[in-house]
Order: structure tokens, then C-alpha cells, then sequence
């Protein structure tokens, strides 16, 4: 399983890594941590003209706290946002989030831009993306320009960077209330697996325990990572009753088009959406009453 | 397609090593068929079974998903630069011989990798933190009991 | 147990400095000079005629250096041999005409380096025209399309057993049941694939073989296939091999890189990459279909048995319909059944073939037996553990013939049993399951109690295939004890990881009363090794243990004629203690290792008559109770030494999401005298983990077109540290009547019982629910499934 031949650039920096994809279009791939390109490639399933190895520019690799938000630059390794507790403190769906991600090795090569530009339907960081309503900015010789998560992911496996654009940096938003808790459960058959279907889960509560602000979602049901505003906007106000919960889990459960494959049926994913969806709205509220 | 050969300066196992590779060059086959360090082993090529773990700039990773020309500049330790600088076994290494931590060998470099790098990073690992940093491990000759017995006897006798 | 010295006792394995210092030397470490490497064009189709093959561009591609077809592979050497009479079903490495499965190769590109010949690979043009395929085994046992027309039909192996009153205990029992239960396709699928170096000098006209193999008549089948004379193959047996469990027999890739060595003039290596390995390496295991009926009276004793099993090959075989023959030896389990009907058919169907895998088909029979203990436990309200208690054979019954001919050499499986429900605590453990239960989880116990016949007295291939009259199932040792006193002893065949080199060494420091570490085992090649029979069948400890035993007995005996011949006396005046031999009573005459040694290798003088010079011994051997035939209903004595293994397995299942977890796990062990308990115990969790993998997570899954849809390691799921949990082994030691330390196999254990009690466990876990799941893997899907049946 070797690779087919291509030819490589290390790019210095992020301005020539665009000026290379602006000249090999489509025949060019950024190769960040390689976790998922480099399997594809491997098995021939890829075989581009030209890799740009993105993991030396520096530029691309820092976590910065902001006010409501931690840009994170694309090529950050999965394992140092891991070990990040500032950032996990800040966005803690983020280190939930990655203790599902993979193994060990893998998180210290994976970066985080890569994993969200893949958009495997069933990854989870996208899936957090999507749920916190992430920031992506995206870079080209042209200038450079923002997308929400939800513009982003357009598709099983695609996004809407274009041919020419590198993914630079990701603004996760950060949940001022005190009383935020959040929670991210998945099914997969071993520990490190891709999810079976994932669900990510944040609250924020006020002093009486009222919710005053909801989001989840769930991977793997669907082509892109589903968050559920509507369903979500539903709980604020309530007091996260079990009820109440396990209704909107159910609804998203129902709202969803999962497939099948060998490994669950659409109809095993969508009993699975509903549970896991409701387990992790339970929990994010458990964390928010503590908090 | 791609001829062109990219010069490569690696410092491996301490030893500052020079090259010129295809790109395509895998760095386990780099390691393994041009510095003749077949110590580390290809199980899978995809990234899932461990066997190819080597430590880049001190951290575990899978050398069957990076290529050698990637390595430029940077640090890879592999199960032969484990030993201590006398030639003798590291205590890790010896651990696994006394719990009888491995039968046929094939993982064991990948399993010592990852056992190692835990260690370097948590001194005092529970149970299950062992599992979980060989969770990217396969092997199929030991059921895993006598490898995590070796991690603990290890971490219990680095003071 | 200090009977012994060095048997039994924890050691480390001689093996383990070289493998944790990487420097083990598997088969890809070999590199020869103008070694060439070898990819391979594999089929798309599951089955179809090969209409062309167009190589010019493979061949104008960089550093290619030739592309073989089966259109002239097939023409120069022999279709690979068969275990069952079936001289249409023919094999080669290449297609010829047709492919038959979706993976076959069909062309070999050699070229510099595996990455250029995998490009060139892609250049390779083939036409195909698709034909019918037939995927399903019932289907193909009905016959409508033939996966080998020329064989008439799609059946390799179809026979009824009839042992004992089967008839008269089905009409006269109490209670009938009848159910189906199906094993999974999975296998022990090694972390290193097979390879093979191969090399043909042409001025010594000898064929150098090294390759990651684990199989009988090696060399021989080789030499065969190409046409050569038995010596003039040279397998070295010194090649380190990453895992095998069984499946390692790379027969035809063998043959295929043998065959572009001595045409190209140069050596060639051929290592399967995993997705090679996992489509076209002809390695998966038994995928079986058990119709079990079970006659039983009210009290719980069973009277007989039913099996039908139905064993999907794919579609060529090696030894692989013989995996239905070898539980013939262990057909009623541990139980005290009388009457067995047996019928086992192996057919053919347009997947990947099948090989041997870990217990030659024992643990999807013990499987199937198991599940059959708990459901009558279960017809008859009874508990499972007593139900056993009842049928088990008693320690005082042994050794015990069971009605397909073989006798079990010795047992204490109610002892074990107790030890293993005492380790797992288990009234604490049902109360663990009963309060899981009551919290809304899904909890299981699992018991299965199984055996794992060990010896590998191969009657199978016999009773199978009459025209085969093989009753010769040998091993073997040589020992040399050089001028300087050192001993070496010499291992003829390749190891994977069973610690053949501890084993032989601590006997050989056991009988020689010398210290094992000073030992040193080499391994011969096939042109100067004894013969042997390779590490199958759970054989080793039992037939090298006993070979190195019988060849260190003869130095010992040549060591005590030298004394006698040199105090005057008889060998029975002598003491010898520690390699030195006094005369009894006069500890001052006294010859010492060394002095021993001086004369047997250099003072002939002093050498009794008739004793040859040096101090060497070879021991050849064949398999305790080996050398029969088959009666005419098909019974005969198939392994000598019956080790036995009893689980307990609690489970959990997630009520929402039916994800299992194993949360306790024992294992109680008895294979006699354990060598080195270490080792065994090792082998032991391995099986277990194994059996995990069968039980849960491995499947080699196929569309109905015949494509095989989990082949890389994304989909096909083996069981990491967080899947297998923390095992406990409880040993007990029966030794066994026939061997010379009373020691049984092992090689196979804990695989031959895990799948049997994990299936129990979530049976039990589901039981409340009042659904029951008879097919391996019980995937979470699968466990899903069966519980919304309930709902």
C-alpha cells in the first residue's frame, strides 16, 4: 500500500501554501496531520499531483483566549487543545470532544483544522463546530474570508473551501454564563473508533436553574453534522425537565436522515440519535447545576 | 511521475542521519529499508494497528502516515534508540521480558513506543490509563494482560 | 509442584532480549542482494472469465522487470494439494480462466521496489466477463451455479457420523430441542501479514525459502507444486514469524515467488500488504452454519446429539474442509453423551478461501455445544451450572472413550469448574448481575465449560479423506553437546511466538540437570532438519517437549555408559547429579561434566565400545496414541491429551445503546504440567482475546455480489486493551498419562472457550428480555436487533 508518486512542497508559510494551491487547483492537496489523508492515500484512493505540507508554518499552529472567543490555529495538534486547560476551561466541549477522537499517536499528529476541512460526517470536532456555531477563517492569494460552521460543512466529505483556500484559523465560541455545563457521548464499537452516531450537548443555567441558553447536536446522522437551534431554542426558559429533554432528543432523532452501513442500520442510528442526544443534554445539565 | 529526490537531514536515535527521499517514501519504509532499522514494523499501512509507532520530537505517532521527507528537522526515536546508551535494556524494555509482555514480538516495538511515551508523560499511570495509551495498539498473541503488567512494573520502578 | 527443577517454574523466555531490543528478524527484515519485489492485479469480480490480459504498459512502466500470468504460471507447475478427494478443485496462485472470488490474483508484476511495482500493477489490463456468482452456502449447496463446474457440484466434503444409539436416545428422551447457531467468518488475522523471500541458486540448484509460515510438509508441498526434488528446497527455519494462530500457510504465494526466483534469475520477495492480506491472502477461518438437536431427560442428563454443520470454504481449499473433521475428537465436548450423529458439509462459495485458524474448527464446535448446555438448562428450568455438573465427565471415569472413537486421557473437570466459579466469586457475581438488572441494565453470566484436544494427531486428514493414508504425525530433536560442554539443541521448524526456544531449553536443563540459560536452540533448515509436523494442533509442548526430552535422555544415557565403562561398573551404580556421575556411596569417584564431555569428544580410548564419538542424540517421535485408521463408521482416536478450560464471563449490556462490556472475566485452566506457566498463560489471554474479537467484533462481511466489505482494519474490528478486559487464569494441573512430564497442549486455549461463554453471557443479559442472539459476532447491532424483537 504505497502511495502513488507525487510531488511535495514544504510551505514556509501560509502565503505560499496559497499561492501553490492558486497554482495546481485541484491537483493540489494540503497535507496537515495526515491522520486521514494519508490512509486514503495509501489505499490509492487519493492519489493528488502535488502535497503542500502545511505542518511547519508557525503561523498555524497557537491557541489564543479572546473575550467570547479561543482562535485556534488550524495546524494545532489535536493533542496540544487536549492538554489545553485554559481552552478547556473556556470551551470545554472541545477536550470532551477529543477524548473520543482516535488515540493518542493519532491526536499527536491530527491537527484540528484538518480534521474540520476533512468533514467526516461522523468526526466529532465538527460536529462541536457545528453545535457551538464555530467561526472558520479561510485564506487565498485573494484576501481571506469567514464562514460560520454551518455554511462550512456542505456535505459528507466536502466544505466550501474552495480549490484555492486554506483553512487558517478557528474561532470557538466561548459561553460567558457562569452556570455553563456541557457534555459530548458517542457509540462506537471500540474505544478510538469512528462514531457510530455522537452527540454534543451545551446549557447554560440561571441562578434558579432555568436554562437560558441550549445547543446539541449529532454526528453520523446525516451528510454534515446536525445542530438543532429550533429544538434547542425550545428548552430556554424550561427547567430541563427529563421530559422535556428526552422530547427534543426525540424530535432530532426524528428530524434526521441517517444511513446505513455495515457496522448500524439508519434505523440503529436514528434509535441512536435519540439516546445519545438525550444523554447528553442530561449531562450537560448535570455539569451545569454543579457549575 | 515524481523522480525528484528531496534532501532529508533527521536526527534518529540520536545520530544526525542524511538522505534524499521520494516524496512518497513512507518514514517506516525510510526507517526500516534505507537506515536498516527494522526494529519498527509495518502491520497495516493505514493507520490503525500500531506496529509502526515511533517517537517524533518525543511524542508517539504512526510512522506509516507520514512520510519521510516530513521528518526533515525533526527528532525520531525508534524502538533501537529505547536502550540505554551502555547497549543494555531500558527498564521498560526489561519489564516486558519479566511479565512475559510480548510472544511473538511483531507490536512489541510499537507497544514499547507508546508504553514509553505514557511514561515520559505520566510517571504514576493508572490502569487504565495504560490501556488507553496502548488502546492504538493491536496485538494478537498476548490479550494485552502481561503488557500492562510490564507498564506498571515499570512505572514502579522509575523513582 | 517442585517435582522439577526448572518445569513449571516462571522464567524468562530466551526469545523476549532480541524482540524488545528490535531485533527480531521477520521475514521483511531479510533483504538479498538484487532482491526483487513482487505486487499483485487482483480480481474485481467474485466470479467471471478472464477474457484478456493486456501487460505492455506494465511491462514499459520504470524498474518493472516482468508480468507473469496464470496462462503460463499454471502451465509450469502443479495445482497446490487438497485435504479432501476433490483432483477438480485445482489452485494456483494465479487465476487460470476464470476468477473465482473477488481478491484472486491474477497477475504478478516484478519490478525494483513495491512501490513501483504496485504502480505498475495499476497498468495491468484485464478483460472480464462477469459470471453468475453464488455467495450464499445454502444456495451453493443446492447447486445451480457451480463455483468449480468441472467438480460437478459445490460440495467438497459431505458425510453422516452415526455413533452410539442415536436413534433409540432420541425417541426415548424425555424432551427434544432443536435450534440453529452460526459462527461468523472471522480469523486470528496476524499484525504481520505473510511474506516470502525466495531465491534459486543456480549453481548449488537449490531454492533458499524464507517466509513467516506456520505449516506441515512446507517444504514438500513447495517442492511438489514446482516440480523440484525434496532437496532441492531450503526453507529456513530461522526466520522469526510475527503471529500466525493457524493461519499462516502461504502455500501458493510461496510457490509463486518461487517460481519468478528461478525464472528471473533473481531472488524476489513477496510480503502481502494488509489489504492483500485481507481479500487475496486466503486466510480467513471457519464460517459455519451448526443445526443442533439435543434428546434429554427430565433430570438433565443429555442422551445424544444432533450436529449438522455446514462449513463455507470459499472457493478453493487447502486443509481447510479438515476443520470439520478435527472436533470429531472432541464431538460431545466434556459431557458424558453417549449417541452422536454427525454431519459435517463443506462447501464451496465465490468468497475468499478459508485456512486453518486456531483450533481447526474446535471452538465454533465447543460454541455450539455450549449454546446447546444452556438451552436445555433453559427448556428445563434448571440451573446452567448444575445441568454441567451432571453431564461432565467425573475425574474417576478417565480415561474416558467417547462414541466417535477417541479417549480422553485424563480430566478433573469438576474441579476446574469449581476453581473457576470460586476465583470469579460467583454468588457475589449473580449478585452483581441481579442488582445490575434491578438498576434497568442488561447483565449476563456465561459459563462454558470446553475442551481443547491437543497433539495434533492429524486422523482427520485420514478419516476425511480415505486415498490419504497419513497416520505419521511426528516431531523431533536434535541435541549436541560441543567439546567445550556447551549444549545446543535444534529445532526443526519456525516458531510465532510460542516460546519453542524456552520450552526445549528448560527441558533439555531439566533432564540434563544443567541450567537452561546456558542452553542455547538453534533452528535447522528443511534440508538438515528431522522431521517434524510445525506447531499445529496444540502440539508442542507435548511432541517437541517430548522429542527434546527423549534426545537429552540419550545423552544422558551415553554420559552414564561413559562413566560406567570408566569405574567398571553397571549404569545403575552410578548417581548423576547436576551433568557430573559418582559412583553411588563414593562420591570421590567422580566424573564431571567436563571430563564427560573430554572423552566422549576427545579421548576415544576411553570410550566404551559401540558408543559413537561426540555427544549428540536426535529423538524422532511419533504422536502418543497416533498410527490408526479409521473404522468403517468413521471412528478413531484423533488427539492424545484433552486440556480443558472453564469460563465465567459477566456481561453488561447498555440498554440504550446495546453496547457490551465485559465487566469480569475467568478463565480456570488445566493442561497438565505447565513447562513454563508464564508462556502458557500468556497463550491463554491470548485466546481469550481472540475469542473476544470472534465473539463481538470480527467478521469478515460480504455483500451479496460477493465483495468482501470489511477489508482493512477500519471495518474489520480486532479487539484493542480498552475492548479486552482484565483476565484472570485459575490453573489446576492434571497431568496427562501419556507424555514425560505429564504435560497437554496449549496453543489453542482460551480461544477454544471464550466465543462459548461471551455468547452465553449476552444470552443471559438478554434472557429478561425473552430474545436470544445464535449468530457470531454479536455485533451492537446485532445485540440491538434482538432486543427490539422484544419490543
Amino acid at each position: 500500500m504505497k502511495s502513488a508518486a507525487f510531488e511535495y512542497t514544504r510551505a514556509a508559510s501560509i502565503g505560499e501554501a496559497c499561492e501553490l494551491l492558486a497554482r495546481h487547483g485541484d491537483g493540489a492537496k494540503l497535507l496537515a496531520g495526515g491522520q486521514s489523508l494519508v490512509p486514503m492515500m495509501a489505499m490509492r484512493l487519493l492519489r493528488p499531483a502535488w502535497l503542500i505540507d502545511i505542518n511547519e508554518i508557525a503561523a498555524l499552529k497557537f491557541v489564543a483566549a479572546e473575550n467570547d472567543a479561543v482562535r485556534v490555529g488550524a495546524c494545532t495538534r489535536q493533542a496540544v487543545v487536549e492538554r489545553d486547560s485554559a481552552l478547556a476551561e473556556r470551551v470545554p466541549l472541545l477536550r470532551q470532544a477529543l477524548a473520543w477522537v482516535g488515540h493518542a499517536q493519532t491526536r499527536n499528529r491530527g491537527t484540528i483544522g484538518g480534521s474540520l476541512a476533512h468533514a467526516d460526517p461522523s468526526a466529532e470536532l465538527p460536529l462541536v463546530a457545528q453545535v457551538l456555531g464555530a467561526r472558520l477563517l479561510l485564506r487565498s492569494s485573494k484576501g481571506k474570508r469567514t464562514l460560520d460552521a454551518a455554511s462550512f460543512f456542505t456535505g459528507a466529505m466536502s466544505t466550501a473551501i474552495r480549490v484555492d483556500e486554506c483553512l487558517e484559523e478557528i474561532e470557538w465560541p466561548v459561553w460567558r454564563e457562569s452556570r455553563t455545563g456541557s457534555a459530548f457521548t458517542e457509540l462506537c464499537i471500540r474505544h478510538g473508533d469512528f462514531a457510530v452516531v455522537a452527540a454534543a450537548a451545551q446549557v447554560a443555567l440561571d441562578d434558579a436553574g432555568r436554562c437560558v441558553r441550549a445547543a446539541f447536536g449529532l454526528a453520523a446522522v446525516g451528510q454534515t453534522p446536525l445542530a438543532f437551534p429550533k429544538l434547542a431554542a425550545g428548552l430556554v426558559g424550561s427547567f430541563l425537565t427529563e421530559d422535556l429533554m428526552r422530547a427534543a432528543a426525540n424530535d432530532a432523532a426524528d428530524a434526521c436522515e441517517p444511513g446505513g452501513d455495515l457496522h448500524a442500520s439508519a434505523e440503529y442510528r436514528r434509535h441512536l440519535a435519540g439516546v445519545l442526544a438525550a444523554r447528553a443534554l442530561r449531562e450537560a445539565h448535570e455539569k451545569a447545576k454543579a457549575a | 511521475m515524481s523522480a525528484t529526490l528531496h534532501p532529508i537531514e533527521v536526527e534518529v536515535n540520536g545520530k544526525k542521519r542524511s538522505s534524499q527521499v521520494p516524496a512518497r517514501l513512507s518514514l517506516v519504509d525510510w526507517l526500516r529499508d534505507e537506515l536498516r532499522l527494522t526494529g519498527t514494523h509495518v502491520g497495516c499501512e493505514h493507520g490503525v494497528c500500531g506496529a509502526c509507532s515511533v517517537m517524533l520530537d518525543g511524542e508517539a505517532v504512526r510512522a506509516c502516515l507520514m512520510y519521510a521527507v516530513q521528518a526533515h528537522g525533526h527528532r525520531v526515536t525508534t524502538v533501537e534508540g529505547l536502550t540505554k546508551p551502555d547497549g543494555g535494556m531500558s527498564p521498560l524494555q526489561d519489564a516486558f521480558c519479566e511479565t512475559h509482555g510480548l510472544q511473538c514480538g511483531y507490536c512489541t516495538p510499537g507497544m514499547l513506543i507508546a508504553a514509553q511515551a505514557l511514561l515520559d508523560a505520566n510517571p504514576r499511570p493508572t490502569e487504565n490509563e495504560i490501556r488507553e495509551a496502548i488502546g492504538g495498539n493491536l496485538c494478537r498473541c498476548t490479550g494485552y494482560q502481561q503488557i500492562v503488567d510490564a507498564v506498571r512494573l515499570a512505572a514502579s520502578l522509575v523513582k | 509442584m517442585s517435582a522439577y527443577r526448572y518445569i513449571g517454574k516462571g522464567r524468562r523466555a530466551k526469545e523476549h532480549p532480541r524482540f524488545v531490543t528490535g531485533r527480531g528478524r521477520y521475514v521483511a527484515d531479510i533483504s538479498l542482494l538484487g532482491m526483487k519485489h513482487i505486487a499483485l492485479v487482483a480480481s474485481p469480480h467474485a466470479s467471471a472469465r478472464i477474457a484478456a490480459i493486456r501487460v505492455d504498459a506494465a511491462l514499459a512502466a520504470p524498474g518493472v522487470h516482468h508480468v507473469l500470468t496464470g496462462e503460463e504460471f499454471c502451465a509450469h507447475t502443479d495445482s497446490l494439494q487438497i485435504g479432501v478427494d476433490a483432483p477438480k478443485v485445482t489452485r494456483w496462485a494465479l487465476a487460470r480462466g476464470v476468477v473465482r472470488y473477488a481478491g484472486e490474483w491474477v497477475a504478478a508484476v516484478v519490478a525494483d521496489s513495491r512501490a513501483l511495482a504496485e504502480d505498475a500493477a495499476e497498468l495491468v489490463e484485464v478483460d472480464y466477463q462477469p459470471l453468475p456468482q453464488v455467495v450464499d452456502p445454502e444456495e451453493a449447496l443446492e447447486g445451480r451455479i457451480l463455483v468449480h463446474p468441472e467438480h460437478g457440484s459445490n460440495i467438497l466434503y459431505r458425510r453422516k457420523f452415526v455413533w452410539g444409539p442415536v436413534e433409540e436416545a432420541f425417541a426415548g428422551a424425555d424432551h427434544r430441542l432443536s435450534f440453529r447457531a452460526s459462527w461468523g467468518r472471522s480469523a486470528t488475522v496476524p499484525i504481520e501479514t505473510f511474506g516470502v523471500v525466495a531465491s534459486w541458486d543456480a549453481g548449488t540448484q537449490i531454492l533458499d525459502i524464507w517466509a513467516s509460515i506456520q505449516m506441515p510438509k512446507y517444504p514438500d508441498q513447495t517442492a511438489r507444486a514446482l516440480r523440484l526434488p525434496g532437496n532441492a528446497v531450503r526453507v529456513h527455519y530461522d526466520v522469526d514469524v510475527g503471529g500466525s494462530y493457524g493461519v499462516k500457510r502461504g502455500i501458493k504465494h510461496t510457490v509463486l515467488a518461487a517460481y519468478l526466483a528461478r525464472r528471473l534469475g533473481a531472488p524476489m520477495r513477496l510480503i502481502e500488504d494488509r489489504l492483500e492480506n485481507m481479500r487475496g491472502g486466503d486466510m480467513q477461518g471457519p464460517d459455519r452454519v451448526f443445526d443442533m438437536q439435543a434428546a434429554f431427560d427430565r433430570d438433565g442428563t443429555i442422551r445424544g446429539l444432533r450436529i449438522r454443520a455446514v462449513d463455507d470454504v470459499g472457493a478453493y481449499a487447502g486443509r481447510s474442509p479438515l476443520q470439520l473433521g478435527k472436533p470429531v475428537g472432541a464431538i460431545c465436548g466434556p459431557y458424558r453423551i453417549p449417541a452422536i450423529e454427525y454431519e459435517p458439509v463443506s462447501v464451496m462459495t465465490n468468497k475468499t478461501p478459508q485456512e486453518a485458524v486456531r483450533g481447526f474448527g474446535q471452538s465454533p464446535t465447543n460454541f455450539a455445544i455450549e449454546r446447546t448446555v444452556d438451552r436445555v438448562a433453559q427448556y428445563l428450568g434448571m440451573d446452567r451450572i448444575e445441568l454441567r455438573r451432571k453431564n461432565l465427565i467425573r475425574k474417576d471415569e478417565f480415561p474416558y472413550l467417547i462414541p466417535s472413537g477417541s479417549t480422553y486421557d485424563s480430566g478433573d473437570f469438576h474441579t476446574v469448574l469449581e476453581k473457576a466459579l470460586a476465583a470469579a466469586r460467583y454468588p457475589e457475581l449473580l449478585v452483581l448481575r441481579d442488582q445490575m438488572r434491578k438498576a434497568g441494565r442488561l447483565a449476563g453470566i456465561g459459563i462454558a465449560t470446553c475442551l481443547e484436544p491437543s497433539g495434533g494427531n492429524s486422523a482427520f486428514e485420514v478419516l476425511m479423506n480415505p486415498k490419504n493414508e497419513t497416520t505419521t504425525w511426528m516431531d523431533s530433536c536434535l541435541v549436541r553437546v560441543d567439546l567445550s560442554g556447551s549444549i545446543t539443541g535444534v529445532i526443526n521448524n519456525s516458531s510465532s511466538g510460542q516460546g519453542h526456544e524456552s520450552l526445549v531449553s528448560t527441558v533439555l536443563g531439566e533432564v540434563l540437570e544443567r541450567d537452561p540459560s546456558t542452553i542455547r536452540v538453534v533452528r535447522a533448515d528443511s534440508l538438515t532438519a528431522l522431521p517434524s509436523n510445525s506447531p499445529v494442533g496444540s502440539r508442542m509442548a507435548i511432541m517437541l517437549g517430548g522429542a527434546t526430552a527423549g534426545a537429552a535422555k540419550r545423552i544422558k544415557q551415553a554420559l552414564l555408559a561413559i562413566a560406567a565403562h570408566n569405574f567398571e561398573c553397571s549404569p545403575e551404580d552410578l548417581e548423576y547429579r547436576g551433568g557430573d556421575i559418582s559412583l553411588k556411596g563414593v562420591p570421590s569417584k567422580k566424573l564431571s561434566w567436563e571430563a564427560l564431555v573430554e572423552i566422549a569428544h576427545r579421548k576415544f580410548h576411553r570410550l566404551p565400545g559401540g558408543l559413537e564419538p561426540g555427544l549428540q542424540a536426535s529423538f524422532v517421535w511419533e504422536v502418543p496414541t497416533g498410527g490408526g485408521l479409521p473404522t468403517a463408521d468413521g471412528r478413531i482416536q484423533m488427539y492424545p491429551c484433552y486440556a480443558f478450560e472453564a469460563h465465567v464471563v459477566l456481561v453488561e449490556i447498555d440498554p440504550g445503546t446495546a453496547k457490551p462490556s465485559i465487566r469480569s472475566y475467568v478463565c480456570g485452566h488445566d493442561c497438565g504440567v505447565m513447562i513454563n506457566p508464564d508462556i502458557v498463560h500468556g497463550m491463554t489471554y491470548g485466546g481469550i482475546a481472540h475469542g473476544i474479537g470472534a465473539a463481538l467484533y470480527e467478521k469478515f462481511a460480504y455483500t451479496a455480489e460477493g465483495q468482501l466489505a470489511s477489508g482493512t482494519f477500519m471495518d474489520y474490528l480486532i479487539p484493542s486493551a480498552m475492548e479486552v478486559p482484565d483476565l484472570t487464569i485459575v490453573d489446576h494441573c492434571t497431568p496427562s498419562p501419556l507424555t514425560e512430564f505429564g504435560q497437554k497442549g496449549s496453543g489453542e486455549a482460551g480461544y477454544l472457550g471464550a466465543p462459548a461463554a461471551i455468547a452465553n453471557a449476552v444470552n443471559d443479559a438478554l434472557s429478561p428480555l425473552q430474545v436470544s442472539i445464535e449468530a457470531l459476532p454479536m455485533s451492537h447491532h446485532a445485540i440491538w436487533s434482538s432486543m427490539k424483537e422484544r419490543a
